[in-house]
């Protein structure tokens, strides 16, 4: 911890330096780009057909990637893709454990040297800061450019709305865009639902509360959760409020609005949760920080209980305890009754890993092509193929033999269409989940507080934050 | 020590001279005045003016003039070299390592710092907003409880062991005091905990705490009885299982500690006492405990600041929705980048350790009692 901070110390005092000379040719830059005059000094080639993004063909590319579990070699792909079709450019690609102590010093003194960035792992880049700072161009233009399969089709179209989106940050442009998607919802056994409590996935809560009944009759418990990870709740929680009341409320909680936590959907779902903690369906008791591994082994291996709030990562991390029939599938959360302003189906599925192009590289345009090259169909099935999340265009694994949790993954994903929720105050206000949410949830799930305290508690949290001066705030557009 | 020797010797002594110089001056005001002047100004015995000695400070005696050494200041001066000498280097690594730091972060805990180039002054915000966090709060009664409590479970089981470790045995072979039947063995039994390294120790207890598949309640499950969720639940058991956790990792010291120094009460006060026919309990009150009392009060400050400075156990251990120490809630802080906040929590964790410093050694000021 203690280097990492002397790093970013160091970085920060570079940028205050940078900051200084950086701040004419930002203006330079921007004045530029609205009067559409002289060009800046990026590597520009001729804008055709066959180069919708004007790449200069012989203009070098530097590509950087993070080094997790992810590995490069998914990325690789795409830079070969991209030596194919400019052979003079000779991209190379860097792969690194410490993007933000690998790019970050040199794109705050103005000059990068990455052209495209995967801004992802545990030393990655504030992108809070980086937009702040203009210090990240705008992906709209590869958004706008025609795809890599389909000229007659904008890369927008074939990407899943979520993706644009997580991009922005209070305003139009998108500084971001994630290539995978992770689905979060209510994960069982296909097996034991339907084989062996001879039942459908329940659509509305009186049916789920009668599910855990049946279940319970048979010694099961309906649900489980991670105890010493409680906010685990939130990834079966969370698409409700928005179902319940629409996406007035969990925009509300996104800009930190006055009683948005006090919300009478909110209230609604609470009240929902609490009678089945009440019936006592859940299976409690999986503490510490090895907590989730538990309840998966306790739901894969030895079947004590049906649902578990998850997400899509679940079938990879429980594959050594998962049976081999057990047919892990995910559901979305159940209606509560026919007030529910959104249907059925509605999804909390964001997507994830990161790409950035910095504003300043010098061959940005490549850098933006990377990432049309990235959208490809061909590049969107190796990037399964390579570590098996669900990527973020359409259709792009149409067709491939999936493994069972991912394919309800992906047929959720379809059910939901444009109904699809993302917690953005998780990004911008991380403490309001990873503390507050967590604590208070906690609480909840063993009875202690009632919904009116959850919601009380939110509540506050959230005008805590909201009168914070060391947290930086996103406007509403 | 040669130099020590060579300053030390008698014979031209500045003292002496002075003397002189001052009965000649004494004379010579009995003549005249003017005599009087031109006697100071006479050069072998004269005081240096102080500028001349300044550099003699870094010149070995042999090459200092003797014009200074012979000056009645050149000693103060050898021996304070000679001191500085030694305290140079760790005092120089004292203020950088430790005072700096302490110093920075006073400073930093009245700024917006958050990691970035530049902080900001902002006075007393960041007080004003610990003042209104009920999380802060919240924290800080976990703290107090474990401040008050934890140091006097210790010191008791501490100071209890020590004894029967001591002189809590048979009296065999006319001896005043032994200890108890393998004493010599208890004592690195209880010593082992201090050896571990503390995360150890947390992953090791958060497991047997654990509700599921933890010794504990693996235990009570043979009994027949349910166990409850140690860590996962209920915040006074969470409290109970922490302060366990710290008290038994700390009172093998204390029993090393107390053992030594009960091992230093001359053999002949408990003959009398015995003598006199006092059971154990009487003279463990009316002997031991007096005659170690500057002991248990050092380790009763130790432990408390050990107690206010709970990190890495209750970190590792004891989920931070179920309770949290002062120190987590700094930590958790820092980690959103939040240092200048941060910085003034640890500040006012500095002025608790203080003060509480201050009134455990005011509470338990006695009269020593030599031996």
């Amino acid at each position: 911890m203690g280097t990492t901070s002397v790093n970013r110390r160091d970085v920060m005092k570079r940028a205050a330096a940078a900051g200084l000379l950086a701040v004419p040719a930002v203006g330079a830059l921007s004045s530029c780009a609205s009067g559409g005059g002289e060009e800046n000094k990026a590597e520009k080639g001729e804008k055709s057909k066959k180069n919708p993004l004007g790449v200069k063909a012989d203009a070098g590319l530097a590509v950087y990637i993070f080094n997790g579990g992810y590995g490069d070699k998914y990325a690789q792909f795409v830079t070969d893709m991209y030596a194919e079709k400019y052979p003079k450019a000779k991209p190379e690609q860097k792969a690194t454990e410490k993007i933000a102590t690998q790019v970050q010093p040199k794109i705050v003194r103005g000059k990068p040297t990455a052209d495209v960035v995967n801004n992802s792992g545990a030393e990655q880049m504030n992108i809070g800061k980086l937009v702040h700072n203009k210090q990240v161009a705008d992906l709209g233009e590869v958004l706008d450019a025609p795809s890599w399969d389909d000229p007659d089709v904008t890369v927008r179209e074939t990407l899943v709305p979520v993706v644009e989106q997580m991009g922005r940050f209070g305003g139009e442009e998108c500084y971001q865009l994630n290539i995978t998607l992770t689905v979060y919802g209510n994960w069982y056994s296909a097996k034991l639902l339907e084989d062996g409590l001879d039942t459908a996935y329940p659509k509305t809560w009186d049916e789920m509360l009668a599910v855990c009944k049946k279940a319970k009759a048979k010694g099961i418990h309906g649900w489980s959760y991670p105890g010493g990870h409680p906010r685990y709740m939130f990834f079966s929680m969370y698409a409700m409020f928005a179902q319940r009341g629409g996406r007035e409320v969990i925009e509300a909680m996104d800009y930190l609005e006055p009683d948005a936590w006090r919300h009478d959907a909110v209230k609604d779902v609470f009240e929902a949760w609490e009678e089945l903690v009440a019936k006592k369906y859940v299976l409690t008791g999986f503490d510490g920080q090895q907590a989730h591994t538990e309840m998966q082994t306790a739901w894969t291996k030895e079947g004590k209980c049906l649902f578990v709030p998850n997400g899509s990562w679940v079938e990879n991390e429980a594959k050594d305890t998962t049976p081999k029939d057990f047919r892990m599938a995910v559901g979305a959360t159940p209606s509560l009754d026919s007030g529910d302003k959104m249907p059925f189906g509605t999804l909390y599925a964001p997507a994830g890993e990161p790409f950035i192009v910095p504003a300043k590289a010098t061959n940005r345009q490549g850098g933006l092509e990377w990432l049309r090259m990235m959208y490809s169909k061909e590049a969107a099935r190796n990037l399964f193929e390579e570590v098996g999340s669900l990527p973020v265009v359409k259709g792009a694994i149409d067709g491939v033999k999936l493994p069972s949790g991912t394919a309800s993954a992906q047929a959720a994903i379809k059910a939901a269409g444009e109904n699809i929720v993302i917690p953005r105050f998780m990004d911008w206000y991380n403490e309001l989940f990873r503390e507050d949410f967590n604590n208070m949830i906690h609480k909840f799930m063993q009875g202690q507080i009632g919904p009116k305290q959850a919601m009380d508690t939110m509540q506050k949290a959230s005008e805590r934050i909201l009168k914070d001066p060391d947290i930086t705030k996103v406007k509403k557009a | 020590m040669k130099t020590g020797t060579r300053v030390g010797e008698p014979p031209p002594s500045n003292n002496s001279k002075n003397s002189k110089n001052a009965q000649k001056s004494d004379d010579s005001r009995n003549s005249t005045g003017s005599e009087a002047a031109r006697g100071e100004g006479e050069p072998p015995p004269t005081p240096l003016p102080g500028l001349l000695l300044w550099p003699a400070v870094l010149l070995p005696p042999g090459l200092t003039p003797k014009r200074v050494r012979y000056d009645r200041r050149y000693r103060t001066l050898d021996k304070y070299r000679f001191i500085l000498g030694f305290l140079a280097v760790p005092l120089a690594f004292y203020a950088l390592f430790v005072v700096s730091p302490f110093l920075q972060a006073i400073y930093y805990s009245f700024t917006d710092w958050s990691g970035g180039p530049v902080a900001n002054f902002i006075g007393f915000d960041n007080y004003r907003k610990m003042w209104d966090d009920a999380r802060f709060w919240d924290s800080l009664q976990v703290s107090a409880l474990l401040l008050v409590i934890t140091p006097v479970v210790t010191l008791v089981l501490g100071i209890f062991f020590a004894y029967m470790i001591t002189a809590g045995g048979r009296h065999r072979r006319g001896q005043a005091i032994a200890g108890v039947a393998g004493s010599s063995f208890y004592k690195v039994v209880y010593f082992f905990p201090q050896v571990l390294s503390v995360s150890i120790v947390a992953v090791v207890w958060g497991r047997v705490f654990n509700t599921n598949s933890g010794l504990i309640n693996g235990g009570l499950d043979k009994a027949g009885i349910e166990g409850p969720a140690w860590l996962g639940g209920d915040e006074t058991l969470a409290l109970i299982a922490l302060l366990t956790v710290i008290s038994w990792s700390f009172v093998g010291f204390y029993v090393v500690l107390f053992s030594a120094a009960m091992g230093a009460i001359p053999k002949d006060i408990h003959e009398a006492a015995l003598l006199d026919g006092a059971g154990r309990a009487r003279t463990f009150f009316g002997v031991t405990l007096p005659l170690i009392w500057d002991t248990v009060r050092t380790g009763w400050i130790y432990m408390g600041i050990q107690a206010l400075d709970t990190f890495a156990i209750c970190l590792v251990m004891v989920p931070a929705h179920v309770l949290k120490v002062t120190p987590v809630f700094l930590y958790e802080r820092f980690r959103d980048g939040q240092y200048g906040y941060a910085t003034s929590i640890g500040v006012v964790l500095l002025v608790l350790s203080v003060a509480f410093s201050l009134i455990v050694m005011r509470v338990g000021n006695r009269d020593r009692i030599e031996y």
